[in-house]
């Protein structure tokens, strides 16, 4: 238990996926503008790392390990993680309307973030099992929810400063960033 | 001009992946800690780019549009699975550092890209030349951005020292490192000047009315993301066409 606690906590805010392993930068630079959006993104980011890491381990586990496939794990992942996130949209199309229309738009921007391969890539490097990877996957994601939030809390907030002409946009979100993982550089000491 | 050194210098100068498209934004930041890294990750990049572009080019005529998606992803993930093999076993030091960034290649923006607007539409030998260009772009970038966090944040260049570093105990005066630009912080403040500064160019470019390719890339979020691999849905699904 202690263990999985020290997982969660660790990739949630200690190596926290954006800030310190630069995973999903896309998605946390795009879609950052307003809170309500960027927690949707948030969630729906949530909800596809940890399937996604359930089922790469599963598969990690019962088949490719079993067979000696271990080598095709790149190949295997990124086609699972891509019919998965198409396969998610289309039962919440189907089965729960309310939760697709809150986070519909932002499943098919996830295929490419790079931080739903670098998940499964990483409970595979770490040799964690299924349940670790599981508890490792929601708490990278929650990572994730945690500083798109923040970010785009900070950003409503810069929309009324006068910025130079040269830093408007890209640039002041980066510096923003900046900061924001010299905060986050303060949880090294955790644990 | 013809037309394979014409790719070459729209990767290198005209398209630049980092400095004009900023394409492939997550292993500019994380690989960038020393110019040593940058040259190894953006070439690393360079052959899974040309040999990718090579072969989709090939292709082109037998893969179905409608699955053209994932068989890109199949045909990137092979090379980048062969690259990764080659590194462990060559240059095991690199393949340590760049860690779990290798496979990431995968999902690097760039190579996606060029498939799907170059490679698939286009001649073997030009596709091979424009991975070419497209690679070295993205390899100067990362060497310029990995010298600028190595110089300040350590004083040292491609590993050698060229900043002698201050002393306090021996009251010897010299260079004093700002580590921070070592550290995850720092990517994202050497990132943000370096966008402040293109857009600064950009600005001075459209005032005199000249025309600059938009940056496609991440940087400007997904959703405006042009080559529609960062976006799109890799299955083709019923409902769209």
């Amino acid at each position: 238990m202690k263990e999985l606690l020290i997982i969660a906590i660790g990739s949630a805010l200690v190596n926290n996926v954006v800030l310190s392993q630069f995973l999903g930068i896309c998605p946390f630079l795009g879609v950052s503008k307003k809170v309500d959006t960027a927690a949707g993104m948030g969630g729906a980011v949530v909800f596809v790392i940890t399937i996604a890491s359930l089922v790469t381990s599963l598969i990690y586990k019962f088949i490719l390990m079993p067979l000696g496939f271990e080598y095709l794990q790149t190949i295997v992942f990124i086609l699972i993680i891509a019919a998965l996130v198409q396969f998610v949209e289309m039962f919440l199309k189907k089965a729960m309307p309310p939760l697709y229309n809150a986070l519909g738009v932002y499943l098919p921007l996830i295929t490419t973030n790079c931080a739903v391969l670098g998940v499964a890539l990483t409970n595979v490097q770490k040799e964690y099992s299924i349940l670790q990877g599981v508890i490792n996957g929601i708490g990278t994601s929650v990572g994730f929810l945690i500083a798109i939030v923040i970010m785009a809390g900070i950003r409503e907030k810069i929309e009324y400063n006068d910025i130079s002409e040269s830093f408007q946009g890209t640039p002041i979100v980066l510096v923003t960033a900046t900061l924001m993982a010299i905060a986050f550089c303060g949880f090294s000491g955790l644990i | 001009m013809n037309n394979c050194t014409e790719r070459i210098y729209n990767g290198l100068v005209k398209e630049n992946p980092t400095f004009v498209l900023m394409l492939g934004m997550c292993p500019t930041l994380a690989v960038t800690t020393s110019a040593i890294n940058g040259v190894g990750m953006g070439l690393s990049t360079t052959v899974v780019l040309v040999l990718s572009n090579m072969l989709i080019s090939m292709l082109r005529k037998i893969i179905p549009d409608s699955v053209r998606m994932p068989a890109f992803i199949v045909v990137v993930a092979s090379f980048v699975t062969i690259v990764q093999f080659l590194l462990e076993g060559f240059v095991p030091s690199l393949y340590d550092s760049l860690g779990l960034y290798i496979p990431l290649i995968v999902v690097n923006c760039i190579i996606l890209g060029r498939a799907e607007s170059y490679a698939s539409k286009n001649p073997v030998l030009p596709s091979i030349f424009d991975g070419i260009g497209m690679g070295l772009g993205f390899t100067v970038g990362l060497t310029a951005i990995g010298i600028v966090r190595e110089v300040i944040g350590t004083g040292a260049a491609f590993g050698k020292q060229i900043l002698p570093l201050a002393d306090a105990a021996a009251g010897k005066g010299g260079y004093v490192p700002v580590t921070i630009f070592i550290l995850p912080p720092g990517a994202f403040l050497v990132l943000a000047f370096l966008v402040a500064l293109q857009n600064k160019v950009r600005n001075n470019a459209a005032k005199k009315g000249k025309k600059v390719p938009e940056a496609s890339g991440c940087g400007e979020g997904c959703a405006s993301c042009g080559n529609g691999a960062c976006s799109g849905k890799v299955f083709p699904t019923g409902n769209e066409k």
